[in-house]
């Protein structure tokens, strides 16, 4: 193939070294200054934690949902919540206490319900609009931590992920894109770029993964996991004709390619999972959107080996849905919700969280599952507990204003 | 050429073209805008209504799928054939709406026109909610967008509103007032996803000071606006939320009627609230992310002062100074990146036309997607990003330097020199440095490559 053969020749021209490219910019490629590693998978759409994970020991909850909470049967974790039928793949987690859930959680944002402010408000990390505050609050983490490579923290996928930009350097890439340049024509490109630095930084970082992924694509092949996953759960139906190239669905790439780069000297890696707004017909939005998580989070633990031991992840979404069921066997946008938490470096096998009950006056605004504590106190505490950043750096800095409380204790 | 005509074509149309004279200033875009759509003429797109297959062809087959279940493998079988075809001829016309759009900016002389064609898609965003409406995205913007956005846009509005595709897209169809008869002698109700967004993204903006309650006012104010495939748009006060509703302080009569819901958008289209979120969004569209205040502030003066006359806030922009300074700080969009591109190439529009649906993807819509912006579907109702760092990200930029190295070899016969094509795409001002690239590439393709991929190209 062209491509890969060209790429190959610039690698060597260059020694095998992308910093030595005539027009990169210089970066060190050092080790991070941390071992363990995190993945925020943004669940965009706003899942609905009560589907996902059932209070069914709540008197309120099944009259709340006549035909949501009668479909197939959930699995019990606990004698009071039960998870979604759907998430059966991460059964195997759970019970190894690498799968764990804090309940009737969410961000400040009240009130409007709207998707994007929700969705910005998580990602910026902020108590709500108007801060001024314009990046991510994992830019953040990475502006407080001295000695950070861009290749530190990555953005995966297509999508544009508010929650890592910022002044602190990262990297974006869809695993899917390869690049096609000679060298004479990577040169000449440095020269067109060299006084637009937004463009040259883009194009450097292109450059430089494009090199790193041509150059490691044999190992990455060898270290990625097939298509069934390390324990084959729940992925061989996928699983395609062995002659040909695997179709690995969208999802699962985002979460292979995260697991190659968390492999090497990257530590943060975000992406998103997003579907989950289930105004209609909810029953086989949810069977679509938490088989695929679950397919997601096996495909991180299988891709990541060894690390998992020394991995978090957490999956946020912008806010819980009503409570009740809607005129059209979905839900309408809500307020509290759940949180997913996975990794071997964290203290899963539980839900946490404080439960507020579902009868009317518990509810919010006599609609929504009430919040009872601020998620980014938990994404907080697990910053914490992962990379040892002092509190009060997260209280002022990466979630300016948050309560952090007490430690719910979820890092091991 | 000057550099007001070289600006009117790249910040307000699609871009130069070797053939195409550029309009030579605000007037002239104008003018040309307030005269007939010969783009549309010359490369028709079938409307909502006249697109074949439409939604009822679609859902007899799927029923006659559905009754052939249960009578056989062959008969069912057989039942399947015709979905099948019309499957086919779905996404065939799917990729026939994309190259008449990739067209009418390529070879077209409106493009300032075609630039609005896509803002106000993308500003009332609908997307296909399953296969069966996968080829009616563009036709809906050809009959509910094009026709109507040189008007007013309280009428934009209206045409949006009660158009099925959006409708569906944001769930009005399944919303009904909980104590209209249907209601009563159903569990089905409320929906509130096209109030809010009508709200929060296609008039006021999110932070107008509405509440929660307004929201659900309004949400019940549409109750009745409904749609079927068989009998299109349609009002249905059965499914009307009976009683008077206030929304922002206005109360509108208890009855439940299109003129009560027409009433209400009319309101919205005219708030203040709604100029300035409308002038700002051109203006940052067009112009600069953070365009001059000056300039968003002629945009609503003229917004109110002729209740939200589109042309009036157009020709508002256009005649600012603020919207003709330099250094370029836009960066195109996929879309319009790849129709200059295949402008500046004077690829010729039967070569495009002709492309069946395979080439269509790997030149088009595989290459727009990682570029960002897969072709008719973004990620929500909010649309596309605008400001210029979404577009500058690593993979972005992988994908324009692979499409503009390989993708021009392949819709012209002799790429043209690049030199020459410097003066082409970009005007009589070039940059030294893209000057230098053009002459120093080692061939012909990746000359024009390296011109189409200079921030001059790029910027808008």
């Amino acid at each position: 193939m062209l491509t890969r053969r060209r790429l190959l020749l610039t690698g060597a021209a260059l020694g095998c070294s992308a910093a030595a490219s005539p027009w990169l910019t210089p970066i060190v490629l050092a080790d991070a200054p941390w071992q363990s590693r995190l993945v925020v998978i943004v669940l965009r759409g706003a899942m609905d934690g009560l589907d996902a994970v059932q209070p069914v020991g709540d008197p309120a909850f099944a009259g709340l949902r006549p035909t949501l909470a009668a479909g197939d049967a959930a699995l019990p974790l606990d004698g009071f919540y039960a998870m979604h039928p759907a998430l059966a793949p991460l059964m195997p987690l759970w019970r190894k206490g690498e799968l764990g859930f804090v309940h009737a959680v969410s961000t400040p944002y009240r009130d409007k319900r709207s998707h994007f402010d929700g969705q910005d408000i998580l990602e910026a990390g902020v108590a709500g609009l108007g801060t001024g505050v314009r990046d991510g609050w994992l830019n953040r983490l990475l502006q407080t931590t001295p000695g950070m490579a861009a290749e530190t923290a990555y953005a995966v996928g297509v999508d544009e992920m508010l929650i890592l930009t910022g002044k602190a350097p990262y990297l974006h890439w869809a695993p899917q894109t390869r690049l096609d340049l000679s060298a004479q024509a990577q040169r000449l490109l440095g020269v067109l770029y060299q006084n637009d630095p937004p463009f040259r930084a883009a194009a450097d970082e292109a450059v430089r993964i494009a090199q790193d992924i041509a150059m490691s694509d044999g190992d990455t092949d060898a270290a990625m996991p097939g298509p069934d996953g390390a324990d084959g759960t729940g992925m061989s139906a996928m699983a395609p004709p062995p002659a040909r190239a695997p179709a690995v669905a969208d999802h699962v790439q985002l979460a292979q390619f995260a697991a190659a780069r968390l492999r090497g000297t990257t530590r943060i890696a975000s992406f998103s999972l997003s579907g989950w707004d289930s105004h209609v017909g909810q029953s086989g939005v949810m069977k679509r959107m938490l088989g695929k998580l679950a397919e997601t989070i096996l495909a991180l633990k299988a891709g990541l080996g060894d690390d998992w031991a020394r991995t978090g992840v957490i999956c946020l979404t912008e806010f819980g849905r009503t409570a009740y069921e809607n005129g059209t066997r979905g839900t309408d946008h809500g307020t509290g919700g759940v949180m997913v938490y996975a990794g071997g470096a964290l203290k899963g096998g539980q839900v946490a969280g404080s439960w507020p009950g579902l009868a009317e006056a518990q509810l919010y605004e006599s609609r929504d599952l009430m919040s009872t504590r601020d998620v980014r106190a938990h994404a907080g505490w697990i910053m914490r507990g992962l990379f040892g950043v002092e509190t009060g750096v997260i209280d002022r800095v990466i979630f300016p204003g948050v309560d952090l409380g007490t430690d719910p204790r979820l890092v091991l | 050429m000057s550099a007001t005509s070289t600006l009117a074509a790249t910040r307000f149309g699609t871009g130069l073209s070797p053939t195409v004279p550029p309009p030579s200033d605000a007037a002239a875009i104008l003018s040309r805008l307030a005269g007939p759509d010969t783009s549309a003429a010359k490369w028709p797109i079938p409307t909502y209504s006249a697109a074949h297959p439409n939604l009822v062809e679609m859902n007899t087959l799927l029923r006659a799928v559905h009754a052939a279940r249960g009578q056989g493998h062959a008969a069912e079988a057989a039942a399947r054939l015709p979905l099948r075809d019309a499957y086919v001829k779905a996404r065939a016309l799917r990729a026939a709406t994309l190259q008449a759009t990739l067209v009418r900016g390529a070879a077209g002389d409106d493009g300032f026109r075609e630039r609005l064609t896509w803002f106000w898609a993308d500003h009332f965003t609908t997307r296909a909610k399953n296969g069966k409406l996968q080829h009616l995205v563009t036709p809906y913007v050809e009959e509910t967008i094009r026709p109507n956005m040189a008007g007013s846009f309280a009428s934009l509005l209206r045409a949006v509103v009660t158009a099925p595709m959006m409708l569906m897209y944001l769930d009005q169809v399944s919303s009904i007032g909980p104590d209209s008869p249907v209601g009563r002698r159903s569990d089905k109700g409320l929906n509130e996803n096209l109030a809010r967004e009508l709200m929060e993204l296609h008039t006021l903006g999110v932070d107008a000071g509405y509440t929660q309650d307004d929201v659900r006012e309004m949400a019940q104010l549409l109750t009745g606006l409904s749609y079927t495939a068989e009998r299109g748009f349609f009002y249905a006060p059965a499914r009307a939320e009976p009683g008077a509703e206030t929304v922002m302080g206005v109360t509108y009569g208890a009855a439940s009627n299109l003129a009560t819901v027409y009433k209400a958008i009319d309101d919205l289209a005219v708030h203040p609230a709604t100029a300035h979120h409308i002038s700002t969004k051109l203006a940052r569209h067009f112009v600069a992310d953070d365009p001059d205040p000056a300039l968003v502030a002629a945009m609503v003066a003229a917004f109110i002062a002729s209740d939200g006359d589109l042309p009036s806030v157009y020709a508002a922009m256009l005649d600012h100074p603020a919207s003709w300074v330099m250094p370029a700080q836009k960066v195109k969009r996929p879309l319009h990146f790849v129709v200059s591109a295949l402008r500046a190439l004077e690829v010729a529009p039967e070569r495009l036309l002709a492309l069946d649906y395979r080439l269509t993807q790997r030149l088009v819509v595989v290459p727009m997607g990682i570029m960002g912006q897969a072709w008719e579907q973004p990620t929500g109702p909010n649309g596309w990003p605008d400001e210029a760092a979404a577009w500058l990200t690593a993979q972005g930029i992988a994908a324009r330097i692979n499409w503009s190295m390989q993708v021009p070899a392949q819709l012209r016969d002799v790429l043209p020199d690049p030199r020459d094509f410097a003066t082409v795409a970009l005007g009589p001002d070039i940059p030294d440095t893209v000057r230098f690239a053009a002459a120093a590439a080692e061939t012909r393709a990746d000359g024009v490559a390296l011109v189409l991929l200079s921030p001059a190209f790029q910027r808008s």
